[in-house]
């Protein structure tokens, strides 16, 4: 019993610390232009695809096209900022909530169409297999994407803190207006943010491509949870999206292992409403 | 905005759009003109419906699918189970709807903007994971509606569509009364004073909890009456076909093509929205190769940005000019 236990700590610690790599992309966006892109779900699925054919067409590991993965969606991010999101930010918030649904279903459709609904695998991944820790069973490529998603997240978070486009990323978050009387580009600094956040979730992709099942829709439910985490953790915090992803995964792992895995996400959602009813601001907000 | 009057223009206008919808039925030949036009009444009322909450209240739900799935069970389960008419099941699905929206409405009730929008869509994935599951209605293998004889009493009519139609319409047209008069009452104007600032509206004395859930409640009950029409109509329902995100969003979209906050919108918005959808459908949509779906992606995008406040306001500044 306790070594089973241990062991579901374990799964969720591994599955929690890519939701929060997953979330804090989208809290970065969120926190810096207050745009919720109900598309980033799909830019993860876009990532899983680019680092699939990366696999396929040039026998590139996911672990080597990590980089590929950032760039791509990087651009992809820019580019949906610059053409789609930045056209609706002066109009009402609805559109501003409706646009990215749009995104969302055009590139999950599109995926269908170039690609079929089918189900893919990267076969022979370089990492694989199982280590046995005493009575833990520690899958390696699930452990290498999570210490990847901890280590990327403090690359941003160090990013955020220490650098001058870090700090000038911070400061349109806390007040734009005041950002651009000191001098602070912030139409730059948004499609900087929309990339840097896509660009996180593409990684989150390559990572978990090497060991999750690649189709069109598998988008879908990771945007649902991590919109879950970032109103959790707090409206733009990184921390608070951090702490928040890691809950959500013991939530989801512990709740499906002593109540029902077919409830496992009900239950995140109703962790949620519970968390926001107490504390409407969210955790670190 | 302010205390409606009708003006005679206005009010000969609406009676010769009702003659001509009324006549409509007798005019087209085959069934998917029928089909099309249900589905733009049915979309139109849902859209109605989340206006109350969203257009004039500001609270934008993206979870109506759990009402209206909820209306649709709650009909069919009383009718599969215990052979209850269909009339009062519907009633029994909005009442069902309104208490599962007082239910949500305790939680959301200080929630603004995205949280709210998060909250009510972590609502309806649970009520889908729920339904999926909960062997009594089914599970996901869902509802089939038992064949009765074709009859009013009955809420089924198996040689034409066109009963379904006149009782789609009649519940439009009962929609749009709720919202009328929602509006041009005394709570219309505390709702929108609550959009427009929800913390001064607080300070002024307006008991924000209470209209809110109020308004979330009117929203539920109607949007629970269209689940029970379509469950009528379709004859059989799964989680997947009424409980999914896909139609939450299709909801808003009708409200804000056609204009968010004004009792017409929604359904100028359904006119223009659902023929696109469902002729894409019918004539793309059969290989699964999601073309028609990449439209409907397009059209979403493009509405958000050329046409974010929707065509009722772009019709009324045109209007104006002409006068």
């Amino acid at each position: 019993m306790a070594d089973q236990l241990l062991q579901q700590i374990v799964n969720s610690l591994l599955i929690g610390s890519v939701y929060a790599l997953v979330a804090i992309g989208l809290t970065l966006i969120w926190g810096v232009m207050n745009v919720l892109n109900f598309a980033h779900g799909d830019f993860l699925m876009l990532g899983m695809f680019t680092a699939f054919w990366c696999y396929t067409l040039f026998k590139m590991d996911p672990l080597f096209s990590i980089p590929v993965c950032a760039a791509v969606l990087f651009l992809l991010g820019v580019g949906i900022y610059r053409f789609i999101v930045s056209k609706v930010m002066k109009g009402p918030g609805l559109a501003q909530l409706v646009v990215t649904f749009g995104v969302s279903i055009f590139l999950a459709n599109l995926a269908v169409m170039l690609w079929t609904p089918d189900f893919r695998l990267i076969e022979k991944p370089l990492l694989s297999g199982t280590w046995s820790l005493g009575s833990v069973q520690l899958s390696i490529p699930k452990f290498a994407a999570s210490v990847g998603s901890v280590l990327v997240s403090a690359a941003v978070f160090f990013f955020l803190k220490r650098t001058r486009t870090g700090k000038a990323i911070l400061a349109v978050e806390m007040n734009r207006d005041a950002a651009l009387l000191m001098g602070i580009n912030t139409e730059r600094i948004n499609s900087l943010s929309f990339g840097i956040g896509s660009a996180l979730v593409g990684i989150a992709g390559a990572f978990l491509s090497m060991y999750y099942y690649i189709h069109p829709q598998v988008g879908g439910l990771f945007g649902l949870i991590s919109f879950c985490i970032v109103a959790l953790g707090g409206f733009g915090s990184i921390e608070g999206a951090f702490i928040a992803g890691i809950l959500i995964g013991l939530v989801q792992t512990l709740g499906g292992y002593f109540f029902d895995p077919a409830y496992k996400y009900a239950l995140v959602f109703l962790v949620y409403l519970i968390t926001v009813w107490i504390r409407p601001q969210g955790l670190m907000g | 905005m302010g205390v409606r009057t009708f003006t005679k223009r206005q009010v000969s206008v609406s009676a010769a759009v009702l003659v001509l919808l009324a006549l409509y039925p007798l005019a087209v030949r085959g069934s998917f003109p029928m089909h099309l036009m249900i589905m733009v009444f049915l979309f139109a009322m849902l859209g109605v419906s989340w206006n109350i909450m969203g257009g004039y209240a500001g609270m934008f739900s993206f979870g109506q699918a759990a009402f209206f799935g909820i209306g649709a069970y709650t009909s069919s389960f009383l009718l599969t189970a215990y052979h209850v008419n269909p009339w009062i099941g519907l009633l029994a699905g909005g009442v069902v709807a309104a208490l599962a929206a007082a239910l949500i409405g305790i939680p959301c009730s200080n929630l603004r903007g995205h949280y709210f929008a998060i909250a009510s869509i972590a609502f309806a994935e649970i009520v889908r994971i729920h339904f999926n599951n909960w062997k009594l209605i089914g599970a996901a293998e869902g509802l089939t509606i038992p064949m009765q004889d074709e009859s009013l009493r009955n809420f089924m009519f198996h040689s034409s569509k066109a009963p379904y139609y006149y009782i789609m319409l009649g519940f439009l047209i009962l929609s749009l009364g709720v919202c009328s008069w929602v509006t041009t009452s005394r709570m219309g104007f505390y709702l929108r004073a609550i959009k427009e600032g929800h913390d001064v509206a607080k300070v002024l004395g307006i008991d924000v909890v209470r209209y809110r859930m109020a308004a979330i409640m009117i929203s539920a009950f109607l949007t629970a009456m269209a689940g029970t029409f379509y469950a009528q109509y379709i004859l059989y329902l799964d989680p997947e076909s009424v409980l999914i995100l896909p139609i939450s969003v299709q909801i808003v979209l009708v409200a804000m093509l056609g204009g968010a906050g004004s009792v017409m919108g929604p359904v100028i918005g359904a006119a223009i929205l659902l023929p696109i959808s469902e002729v894409t459908r019918v004539k793309l949509g059969f290989k699964g190769s999601g073309l028609d779906m990449i439209i409907y992606g397009t059209l979403i995008m493009l509405i958000s940005v050329y046409q974010p406040q929707g065509v009722w306001g772009f019709l009324q500044k045109i209007g104006r000019k002409k006068r």
